[in-house]
C-alpha cells in the first residue's frame, strides 16, 4: 500500500502551487472584496489543505478505511461549527415570550 | 519450522511487532492509529476555531482591529517556511522508502531547522506585542497608534480577540516544539540505521503529524492575519 514511491517532480511541484496559493492569498488580502474577502481566503486555504491531505499526507495512495476516517473527521468539524453558528445566528430571529423575558439573558446587536 | 527458516523470518521482520502477520499489516494500522489520532486533533483544534468564528462575529469591529496590529509579512513569510518544512518532511519520507540513509537524516534535520525558523519568528511577534503592551491580562496598555486602531471596536473586546490569538498561535507552536522532538528521535533512529524500505512507519507517522501542524497554520494565517480589511 504505501510502498508506492512518489516521484520526487510530483512534490517539488505541489511545494510551488502551495507557495503560489499562499502568495495569492497574502495579495488578494489588500483587495477589497466586501464579503468575498473572508470566501476566498478560506477557499485558498482548503486548496492548500486539500494539497497537503492528498500528496504530502500520501491519502492518494491510501485505501478506503483511511480515507473514510479523514472524511469523517473533517465533516464531524463542520458540523461543529455549522451548528453552533446556525444556532447563534438565529437566536434572536425569534421573539422572546414576555413571561420569559425578566430571565432571558441579554442578546447581541 | 526449521531453524533456519525461522532465523530468516526474523531476519526479513525487523521491527515487526510480534501481533502483526506481516510489516505492510503494521503499517496499515499504524497510518490508520495516527489518522485517528489526528481525527481527534481536528476536533480540538475545530472547538477553537468555532469560538473563534462566533466572537469575530459578535465583535466584528474589535477582532478587525486586531488583524490590523498583526505583521502581515511575518505571518506570509512564517507560512513560507512551514510549507517548505511539509516539503522537506515528505522528501525525508521519501529517501527512507528508497533506502537512502543520509538524505533521509539531511531532509529530518532541514525539517527541525526550518521548524526552529518559524519558532523564531513566533517569539520574536510575540515579543513585538509585549512591546505594544497588547498581552491580554499580562500587559493591556496599548497606547498611541495600536490604540487608535482598537479602540473603535472597544477595547474589551479587542483584549478577546488577542487572548484568542496568543491561545490558537500558542497551541500551534505547542503541537510544534513537540514535532520537533519527535523529529529529533527520528534522527538518532535514522543514524543508526533503524529505517529500511520495508520499515520507515516511524518517519511516516510523525510526517503525517508534521503536516497536520501545518494544515493548522494553513488556517491561522488568513483567520488571524488576512480577513481584516487591509485596504
Amino acid at each position: 500500500m504505501s510502498h508506492h514511491i512518489v516521484p520526487l517532480k510530483t512534490y517539488i511541484i505541489v511545494f510551488l502551487s502551495l507557495i503560489g496559493l499562499t502568495l495569492l492569498t497574502t495579495g488578494v488580502a489588500f483587495i477589497d472584496l466586501g464579503p468575498f474577502n473572508t470566501v476566498v481566503a478560506l477557499a485558498i486555504a482548503f486548496s492548500k489543505m486539500f494539497l497537503v491531505v492528498y500528496f504530502f499526507m500520501h491519502l492518494r495512495q491510501s485505501g478506503g478505511l483511511v480515507r473514510v476516517t479523514v472524511i469523517a473527521g473533517f465533516f464531524w468539524m463542520a458540523l461543529l461549527i455549522a451548528l453552533t453558528m446556525s444556532d447563534y445566528r438565529t437566536r434572536t430571529w425569534t421573539p422572546v415570550p414576555k413571561a420569559w423575558s425578566i430571565t432571558a439573558p441579554p442578546t447581541h446587536p | 519450522m526449521s531453524d533456519a527458516h525461522a532465523e530468516q523470518a526474523a531476519h526479513e521482520h525487523i521491527g515487526l511487532k510480534h501481533q502483526f502477520e506481516n510489516l505492510d499489516q503494521q503499517q496499515d494500522a499504524d497510518t490508520l492509529g495516527i489518522w485517528l489520532f489526528l481525527v481527534t486533533e481536528i476536533m480540538f483544534f475545530g472547538g477553537a476555531f468555532a469560538a473563534y468564528a462566533i466572537f469575530r462575529w459578535l465583535y466584528f469591529a474589535a477582532f478587525e482591529g486586531g488583524s490590523h496590529i498583526l505583521d502581515i509579512r511575518l505571518g506570509a513569510a512564517n507560512t513560507v517556511v512551514l510549507l517548505g518544512s511539509s516539503l522537506t518532511m515528505a522528501l525525508s519520507v521519501r529517501s527512507a522508502q528508497t533506502g537512502n540513509r543520509r538524505a533521509l537524516v539531511i531532509f529530518l534535520i532541514l525539517t527541525m531547522i526550518l521548524g526552529g525558523v518559524f519558532l523564531g519568528v513566533k517569539a520574536y511577534e510575540y515579543n513585538q506585542k509585549f512591546v505594544e503592551h497588547i498581552v491580554p491580562s499580562l500587559d493591556w496598555a496599548p497606547e498611541g497608534k495600536v490604540l487608535a486602531e482598537l479602540a473603535p471596536g472597544g477595547l474589551e473586546h479587542a483584549q478577546l480577540y488577542f487572548f484568542f490569538y496568543f491561545a490558537m498561535t500558542g497551541l500551534h507552536a505547542i503541537h510544534m516544539i513537540i514535532g520537533m522532538g519527535l523529529l529529533l528521535w527520528l534522527v538518532l533512529r535514522g543514524r543508526r540505521g533503524d529505517f529500511t524500505p520495508s520499515y520507515f512507519a516511524p518517519v511516516e507517522v510523525i510526517g503525517l503529524y508534521w503536516h497536520f501542524v501545518d494544515i493548522v497554520w494553513i488556517f491561522l494565517f488568513p483567520l488571524l492575519y488576512l480577513i481584516g480589511g487591509r485596504y
